[in-house]
């Protein structure tokens, strides 16, 4: 076996990468930052399980958060997950019209979520610096409603450029979509573990 | 579209400068980038070398007379963290790794080049941010570990700038590993297999693991820090009910790994350079492979051996003590690997090579003093003592730092054409190998001893191994000297090197030096066996080569 093999004998070096490998490059890469980002969670998490582990944490901290608007927060988010999909499948299917209209719902839901857990925040009655539990709450919370935002902007931008005759995310160039859309996922499966660690534990 | 992921980007680079003008510009291109870390790297080292040599002078004399103990705790912090931060991280995984892995892959560019100009330019500012902060109202003074509640009593001003600038070098750091494991896994031209790749390749991917799975976990913990400390929170403040141990934890979980970001890149190195000079195939090149992944899960799971003396309860002791012991395995087989490569090797004694071997050398007595700091009893006796100092510089000093040279030495031609002189470059070898062993060996002593570490004053009965510490630190600081003269004499009036000095077989020989912009002119070449020095069946065995 040779160690290096000469230009003219390798037919398969003359392959060239296909588009779709491409998309899996950018793919590769995005799923790569979300496992960071995921990281950057599961030590907030892990902070937050210890602390309430070995430290008294609070005064009566699990009486004091109120499940309604919470729970509702999670449907606004499993719901935008739904309808997210379903304005890709109009992408795929390149009914534009349509799929701007789902990905208007989307955002909405998500706008939705931020002033649900604004209003949530008004009515708590703890601040950031009273006790551990209220910093881990806000810290943990605040967090993942900077990731719902960062997520929304995006949502309306990709909504902006899926608009049909000069936008450029469309059937042929989707990745964007795709990328906000898999970003979209992740940010509600943080909140569901979130939800369930926060509220429920 | 064809291979070249460049079309993209061609246009911009056309428009950049041309000349030494291009390493102070906005490059996308991975050898300008790969550079441009490693001189940035090497200005930051000469900063943290001299905050190292105020320590030494400091320690002369039993007492805190050459600065005042404030001074001194912000030297120590600046020193460790310039030295981790902007200078080894940066240098054995930005530099080489963006320099080399497109070779190795045969691709023409990185996967994200943007991301990866944009990973690079975090680097000066939030270095030179850090460095400022000794200025505005006194740098931060709680070592670069930062543990609470010193890192929140000392003032704020210093340590909010020092968890800025480390949390920016943090994020640096995450889009490189980003961008090397998406080079690395999905850019491979086809033909190519895993197993085919040159180890550095399968080091970077190691490294790449730690970095995306542990430095979002230090960004984390940073940032309550900085809210403890700017929010009054209190997440690490036991007066507002917080817990300093989860910061440890926390902390270690990246900062362990963080060993293993510095020494993993240097075994790939390594691995590249000794059998070049040995005229061998590398020995058990799967082996070589499963040890890194070894390394990476075991050094993953061993953080809390660095809180023994932290109130962990027995039974964590227990597990940490057997993971970390564990670690020796897969760095074992690496270290024999190596012996076993250069055995019977015509071995040629250059500077690159010994570095290397001064390296293996080093590497092994931080090692042995590693196993011996894992076992509970012994570590109790000498935590924070010089011990750990001295365990601790052989392993990033003598491990990657010398890596680093022997990289400069090995890859100077292809970075420039130029041949660097050889004879200074053994000089410079003799003089660090025995600064560096004269400096931190005595350390040993001193920390079985009980000399504590981070403390500007000690017990008058060390004061001659201090002595004799500084002294190996002023010949290490001469040794810079031989090397800084080899660069710009080379550069400047050097051989010509050719396009293979080395008769090397890895692809980044395979192309002209220094290399053009998209790396070959032609199609890239499509290596298989980036390590048949010698065999057989071989059509590249040394005498054909010449």
């Amino acid at each position: 076996m040779t160690s290096i093999v000469p230009k003219e004998q390798s037919s398969e070096s003359k392959k060239s990468l296909s588009t779709e490998e491409h998309e899996d490059f950018r793919m590769f890469g995005l799923v790569a930052f979300l496992i960071a980002d995921g990281m950057t969670f599961a030590g907030f998490f892990a902070a937050y399980l210890t602390f309430k582990a070995v430290n008294p944490i609070g005064p009566d901290a699990i009486y004091e958060l109120e499940l309604p608007l919470p729970t509702l927060n999670t449907v606004l988010l499993l719901v935008s997950s739904f309808t997210f999909h379903r304005a890709g499948k109009f992408l795929e299917k390149n009914e534009s019209k349509q799929c701007q209209k789902w990905l208007l719902i989307t955002g909405s839901l998500g706008l939705a979520f931020l002033i649900s857990q604004m209003f949530e925040y008004f009515t708590l009655p703890f601040g950031l610096t009273d006790n551990l539990f209220a910093s881990t709450f806000y810290a943990l919370t605040g967090f993942h409603g900077l990731h719902v935002t960062l997520g929304s902007i995006m949502i309306m931008i990709i909504w902006w450029q899926t608009r049909v005759p000069s936008g450029r995310v469309n059937n042929e160039n989707k990745f964007p979509f795709e990328a906000v859309e898999l970003y979209w996922h992740f940010v509600d499966g943080i909140w569901v573990v979130l939800f369930i660690i926060l509220y429920l534990l | 579209m064809t291979i070249s992921l460049k079309p993209n980007n061609s246009p911009s680079e056309k428009l950049q400068p041309t000349g030494w003008l291009k390493y102070l510009s906005f490059s996308l291109d991975h050898k300008v980038i790969g550079l441009q870390y490693l001189i940035c790297g090497f200005l930051f080292y000469l900063v943290g070398g001299s905050l190292a040599g105020a320590i030494r002078v400091e320690l002369i004399s039993p007492l805190s007379d050459f600065m005042p103990r404030e001074v001194y705790n912000q030297v120590l912090t600046l020193h460790g963290t310039i030295m981790i931060f902007l200078w080894i991280v940066p240098v054995v995984n930005g530099a080489f790794g963006n320099y080399l892995i497109p070779f190795y892959v045969g691709a023409r560019d990185m996967a994200f080049p943007r991301l990866n100009a944009v990973a690079f330019w975090l680097i000066p500012p939030s270095g030179l941010m850090l460095i400022t902060s000794y200025f505005i109202n006194g740098a931060a003074q709680s070592g670069w570990t930062a543990y609470p509640p010193l890192s929140i009593t000392t003032p704020a001003a210093g340590q909010i700038i020092w968890i800025l600038s480390v949390l920016l070098l943090g994020g640096s750091s995450i889009f490189g590993g980003i961008n090397f494991i998406a080079t690395i896994l999905k850019l491979r031209r086809p033909g190519l297999k895993l197993m085919q790749l040159p180890m550095y390749c399968w080091a970077m991917l190691g490294t790449s693991i730690l970095v995306v799975l542990s430095t979002p976990v230090l960004a984390g913990t940073l940032i309550l820090l900085s809210f403890d400390i700017v929010a009054h929170t209190g997440f690490f403040n036991p007066s507002l009910g917080g817990n300093v141990i989860v910061y440890q934890h926390l902390f270690w979980f990246y900062s362990h790994p963080a060993v293993y970001i510095m020494v993993l890149p240097a075994f790939g190195l390594v691995s590249e350079i000794l059998p070049i000079h040995s005229r061998k195939p590398l020995f058990g090149y799967t082996t070589m492979v499963f040890s890194i992944m070894g390394i990476v899960v075991l050094g993953l799971v061993v953080w809390a051996h660095h809180m023994f003396t932290s109130g962990t309860p027995p039974w964590m002791r227990l597990f940490f003590t057997i993971a970390t012991a564990f670690i020796a395995v897969p760095t074992g087989i690496k270290f024999f690997n190596w012996v076993a490569t250069l055995w019977g090797g015509k071995i040629s004694l250059n500077a690159a090579m010994l570095f290397s071997c001064g390296f293996i050398i080093n590497f092994v007595l931080g090692g042995i003093t590693g196993v011996a700091l894992a076992q509970v009893p012994f570590d109790v006796h000498v935590h924070d003592t010089y011990f750990v100092v001295a365990h601790f510089h052989y392993i990033v000093y003598g491990g990657s730092v010398f890596v680093i040279f022997s990289s400069i030495y090995h890859w100077f031609p292809k970075f420039t054409g130029k041949m660097l002189n050889e004879n200074l470059g053994r000089f410079h070898f003799i003089i660090t190998f025995i600064g560096f062993n004269l400096c931190f060996a005595p350390q040993h002593w001193l920390g079985l001893n009980g000399m504590p570490r981070r403390v500007a004053e000690y017990d008058p009965q060390f004061q001659l191994i201090n002595q004799i510490s500084s002294v190996g630190a002023l010949l290490m600081a001469i040794s810079t000297l031989p090397f800084l003269w080899n660069i710009f004499q080379s550069i400047l009036y050097g051989d010509d090197a050719g396009n293979n000095p080395w008769d090397a077989l890895t692809p980044e020989w395979l192309t002209s030096s220094p290399p053009p912009v998209e790396n070959w002119e032609g199609e890239a070449p499509l290596v298989l066996e980036p390590y048949g020095y010698g065999e057989k069946d071989s059509n590249n065995t040394q005498e054909e080569m010449k």
